[in-house]
């Protein structure tokens, strides 16, 4: 029978059927962070429970860590007590601990893929929604809760429904100035956010076939704001030729059977899928959301929505909500619109490729008067890349804030935050109330390029013209 | 160990209004710093009920005559967004017991019943049949069977959904996998030693 990678992948790791219909399924892979876990390894000690696999479970710190500030203790108590706590974990458990030291630390949806952790054919969970980043490489990544978290230290293993596939084909090629962002943002507008529910879901396509791996992770990554569990793209010689020589890779003598078994796991042409979507990537612009979740979102040059132009309730209710707390004029062009504060970064885009692509135009540039602009490099190592090649310099001269790997402004559990009603021009992944640290901060999601677009002029603008992309 | 068996959950309730409410919204990032769960139920909803200075705001939780409520209705796409179950232990430790909305987000769903909390679909106009009921009367008992599968208030009832994994697990008194997990750990050698990458 011909099989979806997800399917292949699910039966590889399913040990048996629980009382309640559910699958006990095997996690390969276990990520941990400051955030989620305390509370797991608390519920482990209550019960008197062991790691199960610590040799498969690997930890960084991410959320709490301040950008501007390496030396411990942090200001912030709390945040001190977080990295204490994790770091006091791993080593009672021998679990791996990427620590700011080790200069491997980062965002953990950075950190897996660069050590050759994250790899096809694989399961991964980790407290953190965002897991389904990890997807790029043809591995099957759940976000999961701390009780969870707490089921896979004990047995490596936790309960879940199986889920349906659903398929979505992006043909073409996009224009001049729209990126893997704008493919993402487009999918969400396109199906919704909960559209996704129940669903994993397939990137496909020639769009995909040509991605890099970090055009793919940045896609995957944002899966969940479209309510879809996990996110995938199958895996070819794009994933091999980035998996080779990382340290955490198979070696040279395992290598040839390693690709062989990951090619293994790439769907089946003709299988089954429950849901096919077919999208033109000519039919993506630079995108832009205007309200407060990641499907309120338009192309630059489209007008802010007008709850007064449509009868459904429901549309009418939300636009209502989301502009009240934005405080857009409905029917106006967001271009133009005044931003206080550019935050480049995140595990959505705080890759190598997020930070050169934007240096090769805001090189000479300089941050509009009154914008607070910050970089944050996703991790350590992309960081020490960035420097190497000069990047980190282009944003410093242009008056970006050149910072340290971390979170940071994308959920503000550290220094990083919104002040008062400031609307911010942002690479990350959410655009929630409160999202960026003010609980009445505002949040515009989009591409790398156009935040830096929004930085150079004060402004939302489009990229296009502003750094003449063609 | 033995867990209890949630078969059906009564009180009173109170209707949170929208769609697509969040887990940031459930709980901001900022109250997560924190290494255990405890405490949290204050925070729940915090900054759509208070103002920067503390004061409150208009919220039905902030309502005097919906302080006793066990049950929370709201609107579409209930906790989306971030995995993070201090949203659901935010919502239990304030008191709540069940949640009845239109539809759940998935990683919600699954972490608020692995603590033993309810999660009820119903259609758009039977959560505007029993807002409509406990606004008038707020101590009126809402009453989710989840065997039944039905919620019954003021002598009206009306279907609801529970998955049918959660609704085996809760009246089962399986919520927590924890036990059934630890059982199969024979079987997770076995697939394990299966897999190239975990045989290594």
């Amino acid at each position: 029978m011909r099989k979806s990678l997800f399917e292949k992948v699910w039966d590889a790791h399913a040990v048996r059927t629980l009382a309640n219909g559910q699958t006990q399924l095997l996690v390969g892979t276990h990520l941990i962070h400051e955030v989620t876990s305390p509370q797991a390894f608390g519920m482990l000690r209550d019960l008197g429970l062991k790691v199960a696999m610590p040799h498969r479970t690997f930890a960084t710190v991410d959320h709490i860590v301040p950008t501007d500030q390496f030396a411990e203790p942090y200001r912030d108590p709390l945040a001190q007590a977080m990295m204490e706590e994790l770091r006091k974990n791993c080593a009672s458990t021998g679990i791996t601990f990427f620590d700011r030291a080790s200069g491997k630390q980062g965002i953990v949806h950075i950190v897996g893929p660069e050590q050759g952790i994250t790899q096809p054919g694989t399961t991964i969970a980790c407290g953190d929604s965002h897991t389904s980043t990890h997807g790029a490489f043809g591995a099957i990544a759940f976000g999961i809760g701390t009780t969870q978290i707490r089921d896979v230290l004990a047995t490596q293993t936790m309960a879940l429904g199986k889920l349906k596939v659903r398929r979505i084909e992006v043909s073409g090629k996009l224009l001049p100035g729209v990126y893997a962002k704008d493919v993402i943002l487009h999918i969400i507008r396109t199906l919704g956010v909960n559209g996704g529910t129940g669903f994993a879901y397939e990137y496909a396509g020639d769009l995909f076939d040509r991605f890099t791996m970090e055009e793919r992770m940045t896609v995957c990554n944002m899966s969940i704001e479209g309510g879809a569990r996990a996110g995938y793209v199958n895996p070819d010689e794009t994933t091999f030729a980035y998996l080779k020589g990382r340290p955490y890779s198979p070696q040279a003598a395992q290598w040839d059977a390693a690709v062989a078994n990951w090619k293994s796991f790439a769907s089946d042409p003709g299988c089954h899928y429950d849901d096919v979507v077919k999208i033109a990537a000519a039919d993506i612009a630079p995108t832009v959301t205007w309200g407060i979740n990641p499907g309120q979102a338009i192309a630059i040059n489209e007008s802010i929505p007008d709850a007064s132009k449509t009868n459904v309730v429901d549309e009418k209710a939300s636009i209502e909500e989301a502009l009240a707390y934005m405080k857009l004029t409905p029917g106006a062009a967001i271009k133009g619109t005044k931003i206080h504060v550019a935050f480049l970064g995140s595990c959505t885009n705080g890759r190598l490729s997020d930070f050169q692509e934007v240096a090769r135009f805001l090189k000479g540039r300089k941050v509009a008067a009154g914008v607070k602009a910050i970089a944050v490099p996703g991790s350590q190592i992309v960081a020490l890349q960035c420097i190497a090649q000069g990047i980190d310099k282009v944003f410093s001269e242009s008056g970006f804030e050149w910072r340290e790997a971390g979170c940071s402004m994308c959920l503000a559990m550290n220094p990083d935050k919104l002040i008062g009603d400031q609307l911010c021009a942002s690479s990350s992944n959410r655009n929630f109330k409160g999202r960026q640290g003010s609980p009445t901060g505002r949040t515009i999601l989009m591409s790398p390029l156009m935040v830096a677009a929004a930085a150079v002029t004060g402004s939302i603008a489009d990229a296009r013209e502003v750094f003449a992309v063609n | 160990m033995a867990l209890e068996k949630i078969t059906s959950t009564t009180g009173p309730a109170v209707y949170v209004p929208g769609n697509d409410i969040d887990t940031d919204r459930i709980i901001p990032a900022r109250f997560m710093k924190c290494i255990v769960f405890d405490g949290l139920g204050e925070f729940l909803f915090y900054d759509v009920r208070k103002n920067a200075d503390g004061t409150d705001r208009s919220h039905p939780l902030n309502e005097a005559r919906f302080k006793r409520a066990t049950i929370l209705l709201s609107g579409a796409n209930f906790g989306c967004g971030s995995s993070r179950e201090h949203a659901p232990q935010a919502i239990q430790k304030y008191g709540f017991k069940a949640v009845i909305a239109e539809n759940f987000a998935e990683i919600f769903l699954g972490n608020c019943t692995t603590l033993g909390l309810p999660c009820a679909t119903a259609s758009r106009e039977d959560i505007a049949k029993i807002a409509a009921v406990v606004a008038q009367e707020p101590a009126t008992d809402v009453v989710i069977d989840v065997v039944k599968q039905e919620v019954r208030f003021a002598g009206q009832t009306v279907k609801v959904e529970v998955r049918a994994s959660a609704r085996d697990a809760l009246i089962h008194g399986r919520w927590d996998p924890i036990g059934e997990l630890l059982d199969g750990l024979p079987a997770v050698q076995t697939t394990a030693a299966k897999l190239p990458y975990l045989a290594a």
